[in-house]
């Protein structure tokens, strides 16, 4: 019984090898992109980004093994609540602080 | 009749421990998920200025990806390491668990002492957080994850001793548990650490 319930939210051998391997793709990945300077600047900012946010999900996954099963769902929902807590403040500051650079000092973009 | 009501007690205790496993292991993932906030601060604030040089060295100047990437790995390792030994303790392998924990330890070790030779280098040659707003903020951001893991090495040592002395027991099992989710965050952390500066950096 008990050790059917550690097994189910501790995951096994096999997951934490897909999660590892899929990880050192998804750092190999980003590297050779931006030493080969594959693409132009914001592409490559956006393509790199795109790549991390899916390293992220990878590792909560098959390391942090957050699914919304059983007593699982209560992490997972208090994670997608923190996840939209930093997406405001990230994206908030920047945008705020973009609109005021270019408004409270135009000289300086010129 | 009596090993039945034994067996009954048995299950009982199970249970209770199982409950309070849970209980603890969610309270903990709490406290990470306030931790997130924290670091997304320290993002946005590197974000704001990591433009704002001062007439000093930029991040391209700066950084040595390749240096980096072995740090990555190194943190990378170490968090499949330590998920190796929480199967360990599943099982209740004791000698596994010290072996994987060590292991983790050896590469957190590797990790931090890395770091702490780049910010030498870095403020050796007059690069330190007062030079720039992009380097305050650089250092703010990176030295707050390296404290993290600096206090997870101290706490991981901690746990090796208690092992050690107490042996597989739910409560120590619990504290395993507790530093693997604090284990496998930092890793998570420093993905965006090393997409967000370093990555977008040296571009």
């Amino acid at each position: 019984m008990s050790n059917n319930h550690h097994d189910s939210s501790h995951g096994s051998v096999k997951s934490y090898i897909v999660g590892f391997i899929l990880s050192i793709i998804l750092t190999v990945i980003p590297y050779y992109l931006v030493v080969h300077h594959a693409m132009d600047f914001d592409n490559l900012v956006l393509t790199v980004m795109a790549i991390a946010v899916l390293q992220l999900l990878v590792q909560v996954v098959y390391f942090l093994h957050l699914s919304f099963k059983g007593e699982e769902y209560s992490k997972t929902l208090s994670f997608i609540f923190t996840i939209l807590v930093v997406l405001i403040l990230v994206i908030g500051t920047i945008w705020i602080m973009w609109n005021l650079h270019e408004n409270m000092m135009p000289g300086m973009t010129h | 009749m009596t090993a039945h009501s034994v067996n009954h007690h048995d299950d009982h205790h199970h249970d209770h421990e199982a409950e309070a496993t849970s209980k603890v292991l969610f309270g903990f993932w709490v406290y990470i998920m306030s931790d997130c906030i924290l670091f997304s601060c320290l993002f946005a604030s590197y974000a704001v200025l990591h433009t704002h040089v001062f007439g000093g060295p930029t991040g391209k100047e700066l950084f040595d990806l390749n240096y980096v990437m072995v740090e990555t790995f190194l943190l990378l390792i170490s968090s499949f390491t330590y998920g190796l030994a929480m199967l360990a303790v599943n099982k209740g392998k004791k000698c596994q668990v010290m072996g994987w924990l060590l292991v983790t330890f050896l590469l957190g070790v590797g990790f931090i002492a890395m770091e702490i030779n780049e910010f030498h280098h870095l403020i050796a040659e007059g690069n330190g957080p007062s030079r720039s707003a992009f380097l305050s903020s650089f250092f703010a951001l990176v030295g707050t994850h390296g404290l993290h893991v600096t206090s997870g090495l101290i706490w991981m040592s901690l746990l090796m001793i208690q092992v050690v002395k107490f042996g597989l027991t739910p409560m120590v099992n619990r504290k395993l548990a507790c530093l693997s989710l604090f284990w496998h965050f930092l890793d998570i952390v420093w993905i965006f650490v090393f997409t967000v500066v370093y990555l977008i950096g040296v571009m």
